[in-house]
């Protein structure tokens, strides 16, 4: 199968990287170090084994449990083999720097501008990192875990009802 | 499953991806805000977020030369209305109500796409004829959506008659939609495990109708445009974007296949049995609008193909899981009293059966619990690839959402089409990627 | 207003009151604000299968200066909610809002950071339709509505 393919060339180019590939419900993932992000995706894309030309997603994900809690979810896809592959990049608040993909794949950069602005991740490199979904003076970064849903109460006549990160089961 | 064959000179699209990006000035360096701040005598000039031929709330800040377009700088955010984050707090069920807003043309491709990607978190499949229904479903919203486009860049482009000839069609799907899910729109009709009613015999009459209806009628939008001198002189040419260029900003759905890849959702990465039916995947040379415009009118042909098909395929059994930790049985029917509930099933929970009563009682308060994991499932939407990544961290409501919605990726490509043209030039270019802001700024 | 002030009041105003009313309800023209989904709804209703134009309305104005009716179709988040307040500044008297779809008139079921509590956080609303969204059916009743309303609404003196 094409994945193999795919891990096998990983392999031979980044063997460190190959071990933390995890197959998933039929999904290949690897976690990288933001530092070894452009060499691999510059090999993904180069590679005629993998050619993955296109880059479907850039998405964030918050997990405040971990020490590095914001994770970048990166989609990519070759239209020649026809196989998928995910990286994930995880950094923590402190130092949220990651490496931008915008030359490798022009398509990120609205990507990153997104993640950007809903996770506060700063991707170094970036021709125009402003924030492309909130007004330009939010404060705040909205998707992290600790932002409020934010909303206002919902008043009947005997009762008000907070908003859905403040009542029942989240409260 | 092979891959997609790529036009000519492969080597030259990748090289070419990177700078084809630099070149067209997508973040091209040394411009501040991404506006291209060139010589003197260039204009720059809002246009929208209230503007009628921007497709809904876009904003975009166009540098102009006389007529000429220097630069274009689409701004987006104004519907912006916090789906994912909500997503967070509510269950996996109610999830879908709140992804079917974002692509308001196309809400059934939403809901497939999410409830496709909580199955494949779940290890589970929807029953045969829940799937049938669900590309019959999907394929009527894909016509629907079309005939939107159609009407509205036609609009945009002054021919006004098709506007109301697109809608009045629609009305046609519109009606099928509403005897099957109870809405004309946002219908939240496919959910995880299958879909939430069934579909009847006069429905299907319904569906049959219209798909003799329709040859007719594209014939009649056909002779009004393709071969109308005034439609040509407007898109023939116009907002070019050849495929590597293409490929570099990630654009997908009519757009690339107007220039020459045959790259489609639904022959890489089939869902629902799609693959068991017969259909082609019309591609175009041309890369500009006019071809996306030909394309588009040849996908509700091959849509309606498909849709008959799905009118024979359909088989008695189930619309949904019968897992009774995942949904309620299917068989329940409307009393006479006009409420829903099955004098058997309360009885069943009531008195025979506690751990029935259990499940009944965590799937009202709580919803189910979904295994811990992370997917990507795309699905193809009529705007392009909509793919769905779903984390999910073992509990009842998710923990992320996001969704890849294709018109996001696609306005991208607004600069790098209406550099060089006219401004008349830029109204089809922005008409013809066929944006949903809903689904831009979720 | 000038028509108003330079009218005598009395039996004639009222006379006077009841035809500008008219007048003002048989050619209402809206102003293009479809924000989201409820703008589809209402471009349907503008169509051939529910017909604006019997009402006078099937013009759409995009420029808010010749606009009489701003129907605000659609969850309205906080980046666009300067500009609706802009558009509505622009519109000339008399003018009325319609709020069309739950998101528009009470934040529907965004209730979160993004999207405004309710237009008329913003603007003052004249009719409330609900729904999600309202079929072409029910906006049009909500004008027709608002028709009344300003039949029955007097000339200020």
């Amino acid at each position: 199968m094409s994945q193999d393919s795919v891990l096998e060339r990983m392999r031979e180019a980044f063997p460190s990287a190959a071990e933390r590939a995890v197959r998933d419900r039929g999904q290949l993932s690897i976690d990288l170090d933001p530092g070894e992000l452009r060499d691999v995706a510059a090999f993904l894309r180069e590679d005629p084994a993998c050619a993955f030309q296109m880059l479907s997603s850039v998405s964030g994900v918050d997990y405040p449990d971990r020490e590095r809690r914001l994770c970048v979810v990166y989609q990519l896809h070759s239209l020649e083999h026809n196989h998928r592959l995910r990286l994930r990049v995880s950094v923590s608040v402190e130092d949220p720097h990651v490496p931008s993909l915008t030359d490798l794949w022009p398509t990120a950069d609205w990507h990153e501008r997104e993640v950007y602005d809903f996770f506060g991740v700063i991707f170094d490199g970036h021709p125009n990192l402003e924030r492309i979904l909130m007004p330009d003076d939010w404060v705040g970064h909205p998707h992290r875990k600790d932002y409020p849903l934010g909303g206002v109460d919902v008043k009947f006549t005997e009762v008000s009802v907070p908003p859905a990160d403040v009542r029942g089961a989240n409260a | 499953m092979g891959g997609v064959r790529l036009p000519a000179g492969r080597s030259e699209a990748t090289d070419g991806a990177a700078s084809a990006g630099t070149r067209a000035g997508v973040g091209s360096p040394g411009t501040q805000g991404g506006i291209d701040h060139v010589t003197e005598g260039v204009m720059t000039v809002n246009m929208g977020p209230q503007h009628p031929a921007t497709h809904g709330v876009l904003r975009l800040v166009v540098g102009l030369r006389g007529e000429e377009v220097v630069s274009c700088k689409p701004v987006v955010g104004y519907l912006h209305t916090g789906i994912e984050k909500t997503a967070e707090y509510r269950n996996w069920v109610q999830g879908v109500t709140l992804v079917t807003r974002m692509d308001y043309l196309a809400p059934l491709f939403h809901e497939l796409g999410y409830s496709l990607a909580v199955e494949k978190l779940l290890g589970i499949e929807a029953p045969p004829r829940a799937q049938v229904i669900r590309v019959m479903m999907t394929e009527l919203n894909r016509i629907a959506s079309h005939l939107v486009w159609l009407a509205s860049t036609a609009l945009d482009l002054g021919a006004l008659s098709m506007m109301l000839y697109g809608f009045r069609e629609r009305e046609a799907i519109l009606a099928i939609f509403e005897a099957v899910t109870g809405l004309r729109m946002n219908h939240a009709y496919i959910r995880p495990g299958g879909v939430a009613g069934d579909v009847d015999d006069e429905t299907l009459e319904r569906v049959l109708d219209f798909v003799d209806l329709m040859p007719a009628k594209l014939a009649e939008y056909e002779d009004l445009l393709t071969t109308n001198p005034i439609w040509i002189e407007r898109t023939r040419g116009v907002a070019v974007l050849p495929a590597d260029q293409a490929i570099a900003l990630g654009v997908t759905g009519p757009m690339l296949r107007a220039a020459g890849v045959a790259f489609d959702v639904r022959r890489t990465d089939p869902y629902c049995g799609i693959e068991g039916y017969e259909f082609d995947i019309p591609t175009f040379e041309g890369a500009d609008v006019y071809d996306r415009y030909r394309v588009r009118v040849a996908e509700i042909r091959e849509s309606l193909k498909i849709v008959d098909q799905t009118v024979d395929r359909l088989e008695d059994g189930p619309f949904m899981i019968e897992d009774p930790k995942l949904a309620w049985p299917t068989h329940l029917s409307v009393a006479p009293d006009g409420l829903g509930n099955s004098p058997q099933y309360v009885r069943h929970i009531m008195g025979e059966s506690m751990e029935a009563l259990i499940h009944h009682f965590k799937m009202v308060t709580e919803g189910f619990k979904v295994p811990a994991g992370e997917v990507y499932v795309p699905v193809e939407s009529p705007r392009g690839e909509l793919g769905y990544h779903v984390v999910s961290d073992g509990g009842a409501r998710p923990y992320r959402v996001h969704s890849r919605e294709p018109s996001f990726v696609n306005l991208q490509a607004t600069e790098t089409m209406a550099k060089g043209g006219l401004v008349a030039d830029l109204v089809a270019a922005v008409a013809s990627i066929d944006p949903i802001m809903g689904g831009v700024d979720r | 207003m000038g028509l108003e002030t330079r009218l005598p009041s009395g039996i004639l105003l009222t006379t006077v009151s009841k035809l500008v009313n008219w007048a003002r309800t048989g050619s209402l023209w809206p102003a293009t604000f479809g924000l989201a989904c409820c703008a589809i709804e209402m471009m349907a209703t503008g169509a051939a299968h529910n017909d604006l134009s019997r009402f006078g309305m099937e013009i759409f104005r995009a420029s808010p200066r010749q606009a009489d009716l701003m129907i605000v179709a659609g969850r309205v988040s906080q980046k666009m909610a300067p500009v609706l307040r802009t558009i509505y500044d622009q519109m000339a008297e008399p003018k009325w809002v319609i709020s069309m779809g739950v998101c528009a008139t009470s934040g529907g079921m965004f209730n979160n950071y993004a999207v405004v509590q309710g237009v008329d956080q913003i603007v003052p609303v004249d009719i409330y339709v609900p729904g999600c969204p309202p079929r072409p059916e029910m906006l049009m009743d909500g004008i027709l509505k608002l028709h009344e309303k300003i039949r029955r609404s007097p000339l200020p003196t």
